[in-house]
């Protein structure tokens, strides 16, 4: 890849709004290339720095792993996390079917 | 009546008042200027009134109260509540109702406060101007064509006005610190870690921070006092004591020394650089050592940051698919479930959500991983390393929080123009340390006077050395101004 001027073609906008899970209009993806380019040519500035050598940081903090008890405690009323669902069917969450239509 | 959360709280113990009569008018205030400045997007008078009228009880009967008791608090609407909605000013929470109450107002509600609205954002925290806002923009109190700052602009508009004694917001690159500036107020980010995220709608998990916006530091204090500490729901919450802030407040430290890094002096409004100029003679003045720091990674933080934080939105914004909760499609293309999240998201995200989760989605993809996600995070470590060495030399870092005064409403139309806004409170995040925003005089120079902001930014964990500068310099500024609305 060429970070300095990076490429982003309409094809790799279609593909990563695919990845993102986002129905993109097509009329919609020239301008969203545009924002991108930009924003990425100006990130370019980071391929500057010298970073030989570095451990990643993912998190401020120095974590550890930190165990709880291993004792059972009450979970949310299934009502009140349902509330919120847009479709259910009885206490269950109500989908279109997992598996494709056609082309299955 | 005082706008003091600390004096309507003592109005309130000492019965010189009553929580009823606080809250009542906090919403007669809210009624008459929310129309306007649209800080709320949802206003609790039923539950307040009764919240405030338990607590006058309390107080009748000779009960002891809490720290906070019948002081009105605005709470931004990406921390989750079980009264009203949580909505983070996005349409795919539009009718979302929290099962559960964040940490952090658990702790406020058990210290007496009484819970009076949610406040508008930037939709999902991401903005600078709270223009980007579902429930439409919000307006700066000083100057109603202006933005408040983003994205806790809601928050930060709401204290300005006199709308709440004081509001929660939340920081993940000066979310907080920045509206504060805008508006005149306090804003305090507190170490990453020292308040639970539980309940905070999460946006860029190694960044986000809940903290106060209030009209002093003292406030601003007995906030954070009352929500710090340890959280068995959240395993990033800092397992260590929390020191007591509020009753050392007033014991200025003897000697201390203040950074003034090199890289903070370019591309600001003649006003702001006056502000942080007076805010150095002050400090001088009362014996502090001004030593110069070197932080030269400053400019590269807004490109470390606009690699992290879209790489974990996109990563933490996946939940929101039209399943669970949130907003489904209604399309009847969406026949699939593939077509229907993706459906769902594009109907339900605005347009800079969607493209910060389309840069993040990028960054991490297949190819552009090591380029672009693994350098963010090496120059996070090179970016630590920074503030440790400058924290060698001095125990404050004093600097502008922002480097403009509030600008006009649709001033500002280039995306990344507006990440710059951001350019003196991301490393803070990126680092994980805390920072604090103070009133500093006004820019003359608009048709209306505009606040300016200074910012002190300290090592992890340093909150106590931090409050305390931060108030030796308020008690010599004599506090805030109010704006007349």
């Amino acid at each position: 890849m060429n970070a300095e001027s990076p490429s982003l073609s309409i094809d790799d906008v279609r593909h990563v709004a695919k990845l993102a899970r986002l129905a993109i209009p097509e009329a919609r993806l020239d301008a969203l290339q545009h924002e991108l380019k930009a924003i990425l040519g100006h990130i370019a500035q980071l391929q500057s720095v010298n970073t030989e050598g570095l451990e990643p940081m993912a998190h401020p903090l120095t974590l550890v792993n930190r165990l709880g008890e291993d004792v059972p405690e009450p979970g949310m009323p299934i009502a009140d996390l349902l509330r919120n669902a847009p479709a259910t069917e009885g206490v269950f969450l109500a989908v279109p079917k997992v598996l494709g239509g056609e082309s299955s | 009546m005082s706008s003091d959360l600390v004096q309507i709280r003592n109005d309130i113990r000492d019965r010189t008042t009553t929580a009823r009569e606080v809250v009542d008018q906090t919403l007669a205030r809210i009624a008459q200027s929310n129309t306007v400045l649209n800080a709320y997007h949802e206003v609790f008078d039923d539950e307040a009134r009764s919240a405030a009228d338990h607590v006058d009880q309390e107080i009748a009967a000779g009960k002891p109260v809490g720290a906070l008791a019948g002081v009105p608090i605005a709470i931004k609407d990406n921390i989750v509540t079980r009264i009203g909605r949580t909505t983070c000013s996005s349409r795919i929470l539009e009718n979302y109702r929290s099962p559960f109450d964040a940490t952090a107002i658990v702790r406020l509600v058990n210290a007496g406060a009484v819970i009076v609205g949610k406040t508008n954002l930037d939709e999902f925290a991401m903005g600078s101007s709270c223009e980007k806002c579902a429930w439409g923009v919000v307006r700066n109190p000083w100057d109603s064509t202006r933005v408040p700052g983003g994205s806790s602009g809601g928050s930060a508009a709401a204290v300005a006005a006199n709308l709440c004694a004081a509001a929660l917001g939340s920081d993940t690159g000066g979310s907080i610190r920045q509206p504060a500036a805008l508006c005149g107020v306090v804003g305090f980010k507190p170490t990453y870690g020292r308040i639970s995220r539980y309940g905070l709608v999460a946006f860029g998990s190694s960044l986000d921070q809940i903290g106060p916006i209030t009209h002093s530091v003292r406030d601003a204090a007995l906030l954070y006092q009352c929500m710090a500490g340890d959280d068995p729901h959240d395993s990033t919450c800092a397992p260590r004591p929390v020191e007591d802030v509020v009753t050392t407040l007033e014991e200025t430290p003897k000697s201390f020394r203040v950074g003034l890094p090199a890289q903070y002096r370019k591309g600001n409004s003649p006003a702001v650089d006056a502000a942080v100029a007076h805010a150095v003679e002050f400090f001088r003045g009362m014996g502090a050592t001004i030593v110069d720091i070197d932080l030269p990674l400053t400019d590269v933080g807004i490109s470390t940051y606009y690699v992290i934080a879209p790489a974990e939105a996109s990563s933490n914004l996946a939940r929101f698919d039209g399943i669970r909760y949130g907003h489904r499609t209604k399309s009847a293309s969406a026949k699939e479930l593939f077509d229907l999240y993706a459906q769902s998201r594009a109907e339900g995200f605005g347009p800079e959500v969607q493209r910060r989760i389309m840069l993040g989605t990028y960054v991490l993809s297949a190819g552009y991983y090591d380029a672009y996600y693994r350098r963010a995070l090496q120059i996070r470590r090179l970016i630590k390393h920074e503030f440790d060495a400058a924290f060698e030399k001095c125990d404050v870092i004093l600097g502008p929080t922002s480097p403009t005064a509030a600008f006009p409403i649709a001033g500002m139309t280039d995306p990344l123009a507006m990440y710059m806004c951001d350019v003196y409170t991301v490393n803070t995040n990126i680092a994980g340390i805390c920072g604090i925003s103070l009133p500093a005089g006004f820019d003359e120079t608009s048709s209306k006077p505009l606040p300016v902001g200074i910012q002190l930014q300290a090592q992890a964990f340093a909150e106590p050395t931090l409050l305390k500068i931060a108030r030796a310099y308020e008690r010599v500024q004599g506090g805030r101004a109010h704006p007349k609305i």
